[in-house]
């Protein structure tokens, strides 16, 4: 309490912090006149307590699990047999992540701009619009690839490969960066939009010059998750991408990623180190992923 | 010229909004022109209730899977929702200022794991306790259900506690003013007022545990027959498809892809009633 009321700067703020405040004592008194009330605040505290414990015991568990694994022979540049080198899946993930997000940021951005900047609000087509990205957002990865498997893998001939796999990823990752684009371009206040064509700028260049540099934080935001969806993802993948272990020459050739790697790894079950070892690497991307994401996002706060 | 491009430009923009459009309906399309001829084939009420998954014999009944499917969620259901419950009243009414950032970011990151790494946990931990404490093989619906409800707690708890802040404060003023203590006012004049934000909550973690496939997959056994106990294993639809995709052909494969379709009806059966709910929540605010 003490050291609160230094950091409060209005005294008043002070005051009236301490008249509301009750002091453990008094509350545990209260409880006992209560018993249920304490019963409530005491699963509330569980409930708490358990989530954040699972949270914290599974990475814990995965890390001290899969560290002593990280060999150096697991990141050679050629998968054989006997190394198990995750290397290749690593880099096909980057270059899937790469490839999605070349087409699903451009996609999403300009779709949130013509819903923002050009569309009468609450106009049928904005509605359909945002009803089906919110029907995308809740389809389950697998019928995702089963949708890849039907339309790029065998209508369109493709076969099991990269290009597969991130157009698959593409739709998937839509509807999220569309929806962070679009809150992000809402948050950007009128009056730069109206000073700009107030200096006589056009719609195009106002977009381009203003809107879209003041929206940049939050719309990275929302690529940044997208970024951890793409490298997370195994069931879309699965028979999108195929699952060979080797970084295929073209876009054209199969792939595996790291989350279908460590899929792999564990159900042959025969290489069950490797996996945990694998299970480090994407979790420290996941961790890498989220702080980035909400470091960002609290810069967008601040501002 | 510059009219050109401020039109051009414009076209571009609206091609661009209508991809997720396209997209729902290009998945639409191909996934029950694919499916539906071989439900048709099978027979509705043979492939929908029939009660034998066998393709070498030409039995396609996924009922068993549907029911697993259904037991696992309302499972993860069970396990998760009391928990998340309480979890977001925490967050929403208890947590003290300084360490709520990083909880919240704890939430964020457990929604940002991946479902292998989820999976992988439970096969290295859940499972080998299970087999160790209570018997069986370990791969079981106790299993899947355990990891589920690990895994819907973030999607309840970013919607429930969201739906408990946007309670009037008014509401939890006037009931401490009429005598009620700190958890009276919560538990029962907050969490009335937030139902239909905590309903859709739930909603959300019904199609995300309906839905997973990896982590289900690599702890629940994937027996065809039908859910015999908590103990037993079980095979969802989910996992029909992921298990038996890689060698199947013919009829077998028109019968995951139509497995698909069903599980597509069911998470656009949940996706409807989540707007639904959602619309009727912003009548009453």
């Amino acid at each position: 309490m003490l050291l609160n009321s230094t950091a409060v700067p209005a005294e008043a703020a002070a005051v009236g912090d301490k008249r509301n405040s009750v002091s453990l004592r008094e509350q545990l008194k209260s409880y006992v006149r209560h018993p249920g009330s304490g019963l409530l605040a005491l699963l509330t505290l569980l409930g708490a307590l358990l989530t954040f414990g699972v949270l914290f015991f599974l990475i814990g568990y995965v890390l001290v699990r899969g560290i002593p694994y990280l060999t150096p022979e697991l990141f050679s540049l050629e998968y054989t047999s006997e190394n198990v080198s995750l290397m290749p899946s690593l880099i096909n993930t980057l270059i899937m992540t790469a490839v999605s997000l070349v087409i699903a940021a451009p996609l999403g951005i300009f779709a949130a701009i013509y819903l923002v900047e050009y569309a009468n609000k609450g106009s049928k087509f904005v509605k359909v619009v945002l009803l089906t990205a919110e029907t995308l957002s809740g389809i389950p990865s697998i019928v995702y690839g089963l949708f890849g498997l039907l339309f790029f893998v065998t209508a369109l001939h493709w076969g099991m490969c990269l290009l597969s796999g991130s157009l698959t990823m593409v739709i998937m990752i839509l509807p999220l960066i569309m929806r962070t684009a679009q809150e992000a371009l809402k948050a950007v206040p009128d009056s730069y939009r109206e000073a700009s064509f107030g200096l006589g700028a056009g719609k195009l260049r106002t977009i381009f010059s203003i809107v879209l540099p003041s929206a940049v934080p939050g719309i990275l935001a929302g690529v940044i998750l997208a970024i951890g969806r793409v490298i997370g993802e195994t069931a879309a993948l699965l028979y999108t991408a195929g699952t060979v272990a080797q970084v295929p020459g073209s876009l054209m050739g199969s792939g595996r990623t790291l989350a279908l790697h460590m899929y792999v790894l564990s159900s042959e079950g025969l290489h069950t180190n490797q996996a945990s070892a694998t299970a480090v690497v994407i979790l420290v991307f996941v961790l890498l992923i989220n702080g980035l994401s909400s470091l960002i996002a609290g810069k967008v706060a601040k501002k | 010229m510059n009219k050109v491009k401020e039109t051009g430009m414009k076209a571009v923009f609206l091609i661009a909004a209508c991809a997720s459009i396209l997209a729902v309906a290009l998945i639409c399309v191909f996934l029950f022109a694919n499916g539906i001829p071989a439900i048709a084939k099978i027979g509705p009420l043979k492939f929908l209730f029939g009660r034998t998954w066998k393709p070498s014999n030409n039995l396609y009944g996924i009922f068993p899977m549907i029911v697993a499917s259904i037991y696992v969620t309302a499972g993860a259901i069970v396990v998760g929702v009391p928990i998340a419950l309480f979890t977001s009243v925490f967050m929403a009414r208890y947590c003290p200022k300084q360490i709520y950032k990083p909880l919240k970011s704890g939430i964020e990151l457990m929604a940002g794991i991946p479902s292998i790494v989820y999976g992988y946990f439970g096969l290295v931990l859940i499972v080998p306790t299970i087999r160790s404490y209570l018997g069986g093989t370990g791969n079981s619906m106790l299993a899947a259900i355990l990891l589920l409800g690990i895994m819907i707690l973030p999607t309840i708890i970013g919607v429930t506690e969201s739906a408990i802040r946007s309670v009037p404060e008014s509401y939890y003023e006037g009931s401490l003013a009429l005598g009620a203590t700190k958890e009276r006012s919560i538990f029962f004049v907050l969490l009335p007022a937030a139902k239909s934000g905590i309903l859709a909550g739930v909603v959300l973690g019904i199609g995300r545990a309906i839905g997973e496939t990896m982590a289900v997959i690599m702890v629940a056994g994937n027996q065809t027959w039908m859910p015999q106990g908590l103990l037993k294993g079980v095979r969802t639809m989910t996992a029909n498809i992921v298990t038996e995709m890689g060698y199947a052909s013919g009829l077998h494969r028109e019968a995951l892809i139509a497995t698909g379709v069903v599980l597509f009806v069911f998470i656009l059966i949940i996706n409807l009633s989540l707007s639904l709910l959602n619309r009727r929540s912003e009548n009453v605010a």
